[in-house]
């Protein structure tokens, strides 16, 4: 069985970021990068049915500019077997991404895909989904456990009311929660070994997909900022403030 | 222009968000279609005929849209919504579980999250776990749209009169299918609905700990959150995170406990319009956001609240 795992290089989520003045975008000159939190957890799920005997191998892929492949090695060091980059230097978004790994998906013909539910810059939670449209293939979303069996998947999800568990028929294609696992560190070995694992290159031209963007960006902001209030003494101010000044209790 | 909301709801009732996306869709302008798709859910479909604004309902009532396994609702969505200029649904689990499909199905891109509408096709969303925004314009011929359900006001939900349309259009992919839920109930109103919501946070200690805030909230009406670390921690259940990853919440009042302001709790929780944080490290950055402060150790400070309210 094998599992393909799309991977985003984001800005690392220790990072506060600052938006360019010409409010064009967020500044990512000498920022740090990172595998974004929700793929690393689709890593390390994808390994863990590798290491449970489920899987045979684990495929990492991401969509991007070549910087990517600091990212994809980083997958190899965690357990990936190989990994595939579909290099662009345009701004990739989701429908495009979807498009782009269908077009691998037709020839890796992976029986699970791992996506992370969202990623931490664009936050649109959509990729994963787009995907498993375009394939016809089922979708487990904001997964907190996944077990397979039978030619099937059992995900529960983490939904706005509690959790839902749903069955799918393989290939199908699962997003990570949170709370599925939590990834290992890559040890220095493992992180030297991954220097030697595959890692190919294809173009979108390639794979026959057209990556131009549809939406366009008009103007990056900062958000309105929260001014800080005040610090009272005692409970019994507290209260006071809310019933009499604020008005809300 | 013509647009077509699908409502949240549980096959008993209508969730309030679909009435946020109402008003968000009205700021667009057009005739506005409210879709119920589910199973012996024509009670839904009256509640939304109700619905101010609202020029007519579709009622897709089939076992296949039961657990609204996106797979069936999606197949549904895109057929139905090929006609329309626009599709819209709230960015809850639903919504976002779904609407990537009816998007990715008719090839037009998706956009998430909107917090306000500049035109028919430009629309701002935060991006960043809120950290920036973003004004993006939408070059397709058709918008599908995930509305924020903190960022409009709700329209009425009585005065309109709208007929209720039966669709007979079954898509079953027969691909997934639903074996359960766990879904929790609770006397307490739910958090993206609450005016008042008082979380905990890590400072909590424990599941247990978390009576402390229940007495505050009964006496306030209020809803129950918690901090991703708390949720982490496993002292309480997933579907009570406040955050850029749980729940958006815009309460009237929220009292942040024990919990210190991670930037992924602001993301979820720094519209809400007072703001009251209590922590005994004085330093913790929620107190940056809080209009009123209060350094204390919350074993002490949350009794003599319960007391004095």
């Amino acid at each position: 069985m094998k599992v393909l795992v799309p991977v985003k290089r984001v800005v690392d989520y220790n990072v506060k970021i600052r938006v360019k003045p010409d409010k064009s975008g967020v500044d990512l000159a000498n920022v740090k990068m990172s595998v974004n939190p929700f793929c690393e957890i689709a890593i390390e799920e994808a390994v863990r049915l590798k290491e449970a005997g489920t899987a045979t191998e684990v495929v990492a892929v991401s969509v991007g500019s070549s910087a990517c492949k600091e990212q994809l090695r980083t997958c190899l060091a965690l357990g990936a077997d190989r990994a595939v980059l579909i290099e662009t230097d345009q701004d990739a978004q989701p429908l495009a991404i979807a498009r782009a790994l269908k077009a691998l998906q037709e020839k890796e013909q992976a029986d699970i895909i791992i996506f992370g539910k969202q990623s931490i810059d664009g936050d649109n939670s959509q990729t994963g989904q787009m995907f498993a449209a375009l394939t016809g293939l089922p979708q487990g979303t904001f997964a907190s456990k996944v077990t397979v069996a039978d030619g099937k998947m059992e995900v529960t999800r983490e939904i706005d009311g509690g959790l839902e568990t749903v069955s799918l028929t393989l290939p199908a294609v699962v997003s990570t929660d949170l709370r599925l696992n939590e990834p290992r560190y890559a040890s220095l070995p493992n992180i030297m070994k991954a220097k030697k694992k595959p890692l190919d290159e294809v173009s979108p031209d390639e794979l026959g997909v057209d990556m131009t963007p549809t939406l366009e960006i008009l103007a990056v902001e900062p958000p309105a900022e929260r001014q800080a209030g005040i610090k009272v003494e005692s409970v019994e101010e507290l209260v006071d403030k809310l019933k009499n000044e604020a008005k809300v209790i | 222009m013509s647009i077509l909301v699908i409502a949240d709801h549980d096959n008993a009732e209508l969730k309030p968000v679909t009435r946020v996306v109402v008003a968000a869709a009205q700021q667009i302008g057009g005739d506005i279609d409210l879709l119920v798709a589910g199973e012996g859910c024509s009670a839904v479909a009256e509640e939304a005929a109700k619905i101010d604004g609202v020029s007519k309902v579709l009622c897709a009532d089939n076992a296949a849209y039961g657990h609204q396994l996106p797979e069936n609702v999606a197949a549904l969505v895109a057929e139905l919504g090929a006609d329309y200029s626009h599709i819209m649904t709230a960015h809850s689990t639903a919504g976002k579980n779904f609407l990537p499909r009816v998007a990715a199905s008719l090839g037009v891109a998706q956009i998430s999250d909107i917090q306000s509408v500049e035109s028919a096709d430009t629309f701002k969303r935060p991006i960043y776990a809120g950290n920036a925004i973003a004004t993006v314009k939408s070059n397709d011929s058709i918008k599908v749209i995930s509305v924020r359900g903190t960022a409009f006001d709700p329209v009425a939900a009585e005065g309109g009169s709208a007929a209720v349309e039966a669709v007979s259009s079954a898509h079953d992919a027969g691909v997934s299918s639903f074996i359960n839920a766990e879904i929790v109930q609770s006397e307490r109103p739910e958090l993206t609905a609450a005016s008042v919501i008082i979380s905990g946070g890590r400072g909590m200690q424990s599941g247990d700990n978390f009576s402390l805030l229940e007495g505050i909230a009964d006496k306030l009406g209020a809803a129950i959150g918690a901090s991703r670390a708390a949720v982490d921690a496993g002292f309480v259940p997933n579907d009570m995170q406040v955050g850029q990853t749980g729940k958006i919440v815009a309460p009237d009042l929220y009292i942040a406990v024990g919990i210190s302001g991670a930037i992924q709790h602001l993301a979820g929780m720094k519209d809400s319009k007072v703001i009251v944080a209590i922590n005994k490290d004085e330093d913790a950055p929620i107190f940056q956001v809080a209009d009123y402060g209060l350094v204390a150790d919350l074993f002490q400070a949350l009794p003599e609240l319960e007391a004095k309210l």
